[in-house]
């Protein structure tokens, strides 16, 4: 448990009801001060409306939501000191930009003065300070986020909520904002929760991420652990891409599994929690697999097809019990790429592999 | 790639500008036919010379406009005092219509909302039912008011019945019997402009703006409002002009104590006491004041936008 003093947000056994069917069900969530915290899942998960809990536009049905040691829980969103980036950014299409930024400081009982002062230094934290004067209509997606953004950060919330900001922009300019948020986040030292279903943007910005399916969080860690000891299948299959092997477990001591692979090899590799003898999932990464000669390395099968990507190329392999397994490999002339059809060895270091339950 | 789109969309729009004017020309036909040259008859009318059994002598003359705005005494030549008369009717059809607009805004605006945030289905229904009185003729709908608030009405009979009054409220014939009846008329044209612009109004700039500390009258009156404005003034504009040129609630409800414009201009072209010029004067002057109206507004939007 970390220290209670270093809790933002505490989340305790939350659950939202609509009806019969629960959002969200019993979450439980430590977010820390001043962390880059993700909330990712695929749409439908209860994510986003985890989200409007903490700011307050969906009340809870059970649990508390403790914001530095006081429960938010029953306040109203105006009476809560967390701020939000809409998905869609919300600005108000009547006020220019400065009007927009200005809002919440008056609300606050700021004097036009000082509010003044603020915006103009918000303006230039997100590099808008020349479009101060303009209507939102007459700004671009990128500048408008960044409004959202400006308007956002300006009464410097205890915490900045992030409704996947960036979902709205093309690719080229999200990769930028990527970076400029986890700067912006860095700068100000105020804690972001930012809700995302683009598991590459949880990886690149996340000091830690809580991986949430069905409305129940299914595993909480930095990018590192998420991708590389994903307890479950789920979150398996959906950070990055991986192969997931039928394979049957035979024994199981300290953190470790063995298990037979199809074609009869036995490997001895790290196996999530609840991991029990019997039939299991063995999840290997596409990019940790290696192609061999035949009848060497662990399993055996035949090149079904090439799919290229660019950078990388994917490799379908058919095994003997016609699963198939993807290889990624490096595009580049050094790297010989077998033809689809040829008979090949697959190689992994059993450490790469891991042991997953439903 | 913006730059190779940018000619294409360009020919593109003239295409359509062309194919235009041909399509316009049958609404150009008709506003022409049957409103602009209506408007310049009644422009002309006023400026001739008013003939005993009605119609008009082709010979100009001020004289409707001077008998608007002067009195000069019975056989006519006394010194010009400024008359009375008329320019109290007008005012009375200004300030009757101004509160017919309050009236019609103070109900319509929560009803429009309150249809706008029901759900898809029941907002056609509820739709359906604001418009339902219009399927009977404004007429009919007007004397059936006359029943309905007369001394020995319903509404009378129940007050009574229920012990609130012990005398029936004496509303026919009373200025406020003209507003119910120009509420009654013209209440649907404040919501359905209104609900047209809630229902197009994002929910998530009121969430915004409690994310932003606004109170909840705080996000009405600076965010909700000032988004749906258009909308309001819409409505406003459509019960406004037609309230100030009403003659059927005045007539029928109001009595001749309580005359308006509508009626001082239908009583000049009705039988062989009526005077066209004159009629035609203060059908101008009610169509300048309504302009006058308008341009002010149009005026502020473009200094406000501008």
């Amino acid at each position: 448990m970390a220290d209670q003093n270093n809790i933002a947000v505490d989340i305790r056994n939350v659950t939202k009801m609509y009806g019969a069917f629960s959002a969200l069900e019993k979450v439980n969530l430590d977010i820390r001060d001043n962390e880059f915290f993700t909330l990712l899942g695929p749409s439908g998960c209860g994510k986003t409306t985890l989200l409007r809990t903490i700011a307050g536009f969906e009340d809870i049905t059970q649990g508390e939501i403790v914001l530095y040691g006081q429960n938010i829980a029953n306040l109203l969103p105006n009476e809560r000191p967390v701020n939000t980036v809409f998905q869609q950014y919300a600005l108000f299409p009547h006020m220019n930009v400065t009007q927009n930024v200005m809002f919440g400081l008056l609300r606050l009982g700021q004097d036009k003065t000082s509010a003044k002062f603020r915006v103009a230094e918000v303006l230039e934290l997100v590099q808008l300070t020349k479009f101060a004067d303009r209507m939102p209509n007459q700004l671009s997606g990128g500048q408008q986020q960044r409004v959202a953004l400006a308007r956002a950060l300006a009464p410097s919330p205890k915490v900045l909520l992030l409704d996947e900001p960036l979902s709205a922009l093309d690719l080229k300019l999200r990769q930028a904002v990527r970076l400029e948020l986890q700067q912006i986040q860095h700068q100000t030292g105020i804690t972001f929760v930012f809700v995302t279903h683009d598991q590459e943007e949880a990886l690149t910005m996340s000091d830690r991420i809580a991986v949430i399916k069905g409305g129940q969080v299914q595993q909480v860690g930095s990018a590192q652990e998420v991708y590389e000891a994903p307890k479950n299948k789920f979150v398996a299959d959906f950070i990055g891409e991986t192969n997931l092997l039928d394979v049957r477990v035979t024994d199981l001591h300290d953190g470790k599994g063995s298990c037979i692979l199809p074609g009869g090899v036995q490997i001895t590799c790290p196996a999530a929690d609840g991991a029990h003898p019997g039939p299991g999932h063995l999840s290997v990464r596409p990019e940790r697999i290696a192609i061999t000669s035949p009848n060497e390395g662990l399993v055996q099968g035949k090149v079904k097809r090439h799919i290229y990507l660019g950078t990388d190329m994917h490799v379908e392999v058919t095994l003997m019990d016609s699963e198939t397994v993807t290889v990624r490999m490096q595009n580049s002339s050094q790297i010989q790429i077998p033809e689809a059809g040829q008979t090949i060895g697959l190689e992994f270091e059993a450490d790469a592999a891991r042991l997953l339950v439903d | 790639m913006a730059a190779d789109l940018q000619p294409k969309a360009s020919s593109s729009t003239s295409t359509y500008a062309g194919l235009g004017i041909p399509l316009i020309l049958p609404a150009w036909a008709i506003i022409g036919f049957f409103l602009v040259l209506p408007v310049m008859m009644m422009l002309i009318y006023s400026f001739l010379t008013k003939e005993f059994r009605g119609g008009v002598i082709w010979e100009f003359s001020l004289a409707a406009y001077d008998q608007f705005f002067f009195d000069r005494g019975l056989f006519g030549d006394e010194l010009p005092k400024i008359e009375w008369t008329y320019i109290t009717i007008f005012w009375r059809s200004i300030w009757q219509a101004a509160a017919a607009t309050l009236l019609c805004l103070v109900i319509g605006f929560p009803t429009a909302w309150f249809i706008a945030t029901r759900t898809a289905r029941n907002r056609s229904i509820w739709l359906f039912l604001v418009t339902i009185p219009y399927w009977v003729n404004l007429l009919i709908r007007t004397i059936s008011m006359k029943f309905l608030i007369r001394d020995n009405g319903p509404m009378n009979e129940l007050l009574m019945a229920s012990g609130l009054i012990s005398e029936p409220i004496h509303i026919i014939n009373t200025n406020l019997a003209v507003q119910l009846g120009l509420f009654y008329s013209y209440l649907p044209f404040m919501v359905l402009p209104i609900y047209a612009a809630v229902e197009r109004y994002n929910f998530a700039l009121s969430e915004a703006a409690a994310d932003l500390y606004a109170s909840r009258t705080i996000t009405l009156t600076q965010i909700i409002l000032p988004t749906i404005k258009p909308g309001i003034i819409a409505g406003c504009i459509l019960v406004f002009v037609p309230s100030l040129g009403a003659f059927l609630a005045p007539d029928l409800l109001g009595g001749a104590k309580n005359f308006m414009i509508g009626s001082l201009i239908e009583e000049q072209f009705k039988g062989a006491a009526g005077n066209w010029p004159f009629g035609a004067a203060a059908s101008m002057i009610l169509l300048s004041l309504v302009l006058l109206v308008l341009t002010l507004y149009a005026r502020q939007q473009t200094r406000e936008q501008g």
